[in-house]
Parts: C-alpha cells; sequence; structure tokens
C-alpha cells in the first residue's frame, strides 16, 4: 500500500512535470511553493490553472473507477464487471452528446450543461437498473441483463444523437466520449472530490459486507447478510462514483476493470485492504497514462481515455495469467 | 427456561408445489436432533424455513419469537467458496458484524480457539481455494460456530467428509451442546451416524414429517422398506446402538424430485 502511494506520488510529480510547455522540476517545486499568485506568473498559470486540476482530477477519477470497479466486481461477483457493465457511461456519452447538441437552449456555460447533463443522465440509467432489482430481485443475473439492457439503450440514443449531428457538433461529441483530462478545472475537481468524500462513510462502512458477500450469496446470507440490500446499496454508490467520474472527463476504459484485479492479486480479497489500493492502483493507471500520453505526443496530448484503452488489453492479458494459475473468481 | 424450536403447521411452497406440508414438531434445546429423510424429501427445505432463508406458512418460532436470521448459525448444502480469502479471514467472517477496521485482540482469540477446537489450526494462512471439499466444509463448519448460536442449523455439513471427521465433527457438536445448551438439527443421510450421534431423529417423507422421536422408536423395517425403499438388517452393536445393515432395495424407484434451495 505504501509503494502504492509513493509509485502514485511520484507519478504525480512526473504529470505536473510534462506537458506542451514542458517545465523542469526545480520550476515545478519553486512554483509549488510559491503557490497560485507566484512571482513566476507564466509559472503559476501553468502549474496551479492547467496542470495541477489535471493532475488532481486524473487521481480522482481514477480512484472513482478504482472503487466503482472493485465494488461492482464483488456485488455482481464477476471478474468481467466495471463501471461500464451497467451502462452508466453510455447514459453519461448520450447526456453530454445531448448537452452539446442542444446546450444552447439552455441559458448557462457549456462547462456546466455538459457535465450536469451527463451526471443527471448515468443517475437515470442507475434509476432504470434500480427500478429492475426492485421488481426483479437484485440477483447479479437481473442486475447485469438490466444492465446490458440500459447500455444498449442509450448507446443506440447516442447513435441517433451523432447520426443527427452536425460535422462540428459530432466532433465535440466524439472529442468527449475519448475522455481527456485536459477538460479537468478546479470546479471539476472540487464537485468529484465532494462526491468521492460523501461516498467514503459507506464504503467504509461496507467493507465486512463485501467482503461477506466474496463468500457467495448462500453463506452470506445465511451469515445474516441481507444481501440484496448491500447490492442495492452499493450498486447506488458505484452509481454516483462513475457520474463523478466520467461527467467531466468523458468515458475511460478499463480502469475500472483493471485495478480491481491488481488490488486482489497483492492483498487478497479483504476489502479493508482491496479498495484503498483498487482507488490507488485507478489513480496511478490513469496519471501513469496521462504521463505517457504527454510522453509520446508532448505537442498534441493524447486523450488518456485512448491510452488506457490500447493498454488496458495486454495489462487485462497480464492480470488474467496471473489469477489464471489460481482461478480466477 | 429451556429454550424451544415450535414448528406449527409450516407449510413451504415452491410457485404452485407444495415442498413441506403441514409439519409441527417442539423441540427443546440441549440436544441434537437429526433431520433425515430420502432424497427430496425436504429437508433441505424444512432448514432453509426454519432459518428464515426461504418464506414459509404456519409458525416457526425460537424461544417464543419468530427466528431472526442474524442468531442462527446456518450452513447451507452448496456453499463452496471460490474468493481467495484465508481460512482465518473467513472464520472471522462469522462475526462480520462486529469486525471494525482493526480486529481486536478477544476476536482472534476467539478465532484461533476454534480453528484449534475443530483441529485446522495448520490451516489458518492456506487460501480457500486451495483446501479440499472437506476441509472446507470443516472451515465453514468453524465459522458457523464462531457466532456462537444457541441454534445451529446443518444441512448435510458432514457430506464431504470421511468418516473420521464424520465422527470428529459429531463429537464436537455434542461438545459444543453439551458447553452452551444450544439445539443442533443436522440434515444426514447415513442413518448409522445418525443413531450414534443424534438424541432424537425427525424423519421427513414428501415433504411431510412421518416419524419424529428416538430413533429406534422411528427407524424399523417397515419404515425402511416404505420411506427408502430398501430391505434391511438390523443389528445392535456391543454399546447397545442400533446398526443398519441394507441388504437390497425392494423396488426400483422414480428419479426423486429436486429440492429448492
Amino acid at each position: 500500500m505504501i509503494g502504492a502511494l509513493v509509485c502514485l506520488g511520484l507519478l504525480m510529480v512526473l504529470d505536473l512535470t510534462t506537458g506542451p510547455s514542458g517545465m523542469p522540476l526545480s520550476d515545478v517545486w519553486h512554483g509549488l511553493l510559491a503557490g497560485p499568485q507566484g512571482d513566476d506568473r507564466m509559472v503559476a498559470t501553468i502549474l496551479w490553472q492547467l496542470r495541477m486540476p489535471q493532475t488532481v482530477m486524473g487521481v480522482l477519477v481514477g480512484a472513482c473507477l478504482g472503487l466503482a470497479g472493485l465494488q461492482m466486481q464483488t456485488i455482481l461477483g464477476n471478474p468481467l464487471a466495471s463501471p461500464f457493465t451497467l451502462g452508466f457511461s453510455a447514459a453519461a456519452g448520450f447526456g453530454a452528446a445531448l448537452a452539446i447538441m442542444f446546450g444552447s437552449l439552455i441559458p448557462l456555460p457549456a462547462f456546466i450543461v455538459i457535465p450536469a447533463c451527463a451526471f443527471a443522465m448515468t443517475l437515470v440509467a442507475c434509476g432504470l437498473v434500480y427500478a429492475i432489482a426492485r421488481l426483479r430481485g437484485a440477483t447479479p443475473e437481473i442486475l447485469v441483463l438490466g444492465g446490458i439492457a440500459v447500455l444498449f439503450f442509450f448507446q443506440s440514443l447516442q447513435s441517433l444523437l451523432q447520426f443527427l449531428a452536425s460535422p462540428e457538433v459530432l466532433q465535440q461529441i466524439v472529442f468527449w466520449l475519448f475522455g481527456s483530462l485536459l477538460k479537468s478545472s478546479w470546479t471539476s475537481v472540487s464537485v468529484t472530490a465532494v462526491i468521492a468524500c460523501a461516498c467514503l462513510p459507506f464504503i467504509a462502512r461496507s467493507t465486512w459486507a463485501l467482503t461477506t458477500l466474496r463468500l457467495g450469496d448462500a453463506n452470506a446470507r445465511s451469515l445474516g447478510l441481507s444481501v440484496e440490500a448491500i447490492r442495492r446499496h452499493t450498486f447506488l454508490i458505484v452509481a454516483l462514483l462513475t457520474a463523478a467520474a466520467v461527467s467531466f472527463v468523458g468515458t475511460i476504459g478499463f480502469v475500472g476493470l483493471i485495478a480491481p484485479h491488481v488490488a486482489r492479486t497483492l492483498v487478497g480479497e479483504d476489502h479493508r485492504f482491496s479498495l484503498p489500493l483498487a482507488a490507488i492502483t485507478g489513480a496511478i493507471i490513469l496519471i501513469g497514462a496521462s504521463v505517457f500520453g504527454k510522453f509520446i505526443s508532448p505537442a498534441a496530448v493524447i486523450p488518456v481515455g485512448i491510452i488506457t484503452a490500447v493498454a488496458g488489453v495486454p495489462m487485462l492479458f497480464a492480470v488474467i495469467a496471473k489469477r489464471g494459475q489460481r482461478g480466477m473468481s | 427456561m429451556t429454550a424451544r424450536l415450535v414448528l406449527r403447521d409450516v407449510d413451504v411452497l415452491h410457485g404452485r408445489t407444495r415442498i413441506i406440508s403441514g409439519v409441527s414438531a417442539s423441540i427443546a434445546a440441549g440436544q441434537m436432533i437429526g433431520l433425515i429423510g430420502p432424497n427430496g424429501a425436504g429437508k433441505s427445505t424444512l432448514l432453509n424455513a426454519i432459518a428464515g432463508q426461504l418464506p414459509s406458512k404456519g409458525k416457526i418460532l425460537w424461544s417464543g419469537n419468530p427466528v431472526d436470521p442474524r442468531d442462527v448459525g446456518f450452513m447451507p448444502q452448496q456453499c463452496q467458496v471460490r474468493a481467495d480469502l484465508s481460512v482465518l479471514e473467513v472464520i472471522l467472517l462469522g462475526r462480520h458484524e462486529q469486525l471494525g477496521w482493526r480486529i481486536g485482540d478477544d476476536t482472534l482469540s476467539a478465532a484461533t480457539r476454534i480453528l484449534h477446537f475443530f483441529g485446522i489450526a495448520d490451516l489458518a494462512a492456506r487460501g480457500m481455494p486451495t483446501l479440499s471439499g472437506g476441509q472446507q466444509q470443516l472451515v465453514l463448519l468453524a465459522q458457523r460456530l464462531m457466532r456462537q448460536p444457541q441454534l445451529l442449523l446443518l444441512d448435510e455439513s458432514t457430506s464431504a467428509l470421511d468418516i473420521r471427521h464424520q465422527m470428529h465433527v459429531l463429537k464436537l457438536l455434542k461438545d459444543y451442546i453439551a458447553r452452551t445448551g444450544a439445539l443442533v438439527v443436522i440434515a444426514i443421510h447415513d442413518l448409522n451416524l445418525a443413531a450414534r450421534h443424534c438424541d432424537s431423529v425427525m424423519l421427513l417423507n414428501g415433504g411431510a414429517l412421518v416419524g419424529h422421536g428416538a430413533f429406534e422408536a422411528v427407524i424399523t423395517p417397515d419404515i425402511l422398506r416404505s420411506v427408502y425403499g430398501i430391505e434391511a438388517e438390523f443389528i445392535t452393536s456391543r454399546s447397545g446402538i442400533p446398526v443398519i445393515l441394507p441388504l437390497s432395495p425392494t423396488s426400483v424407484e422414480t428419479v426423486p424430485r429436486e429440492e429448492p434451495r
């Protein structure tokens, strides 16, 4: 855990030192010490207004996706589950696309309308799956089937909007869907941090219940755990974390899938340890992707969503190979 | 006053099919009851209903109150653990409601005691997926005892154990009853084990209770013929315990219906 935190700290420093305009470590250090009102205005602006929000947002989004992914895999008892399994990201994408197309009708700036719509639509998707689970029982099968239905529904609506959009609007929609930390600001950092912090007490309280759920439904139920209730509560937390993560930066795949596997491989199934480590691992993956994106293309930063999608496949193979010997469960 | 498990006209329906019909019994704590009967008799269903895991009609009372699933130690039939948890972690989860971020010394020593009680202390650090079915069964049974339940419901919880471990576990359960005054109801297929270790038996057939009392009074040649469809020889051991020696099936039965779980 400490090693992972040190690794994350180093990556954050590296992330702050890289970017289109470059910046040596000494300037970053002095810029950090001088604060946002430092004498060197250029350094202060680049560091405090551009890079710092992106780095902090990367940590928050990665942590949210890592936490959401592990909880999702636990409540569904499915190692392939991630925040995207239940259609949350498709809903966020549709919400953002809707705002990009028709946001001008709302008298508010785009940087508020787009994430607000994405957030709201994620909660609508959550509400739909939740309603299905209430009606038919919150079993993993029902949740996954409901999620797949919601996923296809919102993907279809997203495609429809893309079909109707003008080339300029379509370009904006596609860019949003890429998932990029460049959209970050201190406002988005604050909102995401508040939502993540609001979820933390609930997550902390349910660590043992989630670990007990790993014994299987029959065992957990016979130990007095209200399996359906814990599944529904966790599902709501996952929806909030995912909404907070994707609403501002767009769709970022694989982090929520891989971070939980890495955490479980390192510390096992005890959620007291695997949840924090999944959060840190998610942050490491995202910041690592950000650094890599800036390193290979300093002039035009490649969106992290593309990097995580490309790097995610070999990482997933590595995790499968590692866990495969012990049986993936 | 001794606690009692009271079943009054208990019916359990699976869809429109009646799995358990009109089971009534009153059982005092401080003993081990063997729940016996052929496949599909309704043993698992009745245990699930008593444990509050299945909806039922009629009354199921423990010490005069409806059974609270949190107060019962229930071990269902299919409960293999595939998650990569250590044996010690699984034992600790027996008290998951009481666990905090830091596990107290009391809880840890209780878990260690249970591991020693079951003779599985050497497995404490082993991962559950690395254990055999029988070892897993021992661990999960130990986990239930970690809760110190006064009502322990076990659904074929010794089925994966070898004969030595079966006898060992049943002896441990008797010790547990002697120490705590608990009631243990165990669904069991081995009639000879039931005869040796259970204080009394409940015989289920076709979802109905067809006999309840001392083993010798409930299990007779006629009952074995009509309920189990076998001819058997009854021998009395030197210690006076009846031993059943199955001879032959009286008829070829149709495939027994599956019990819902």
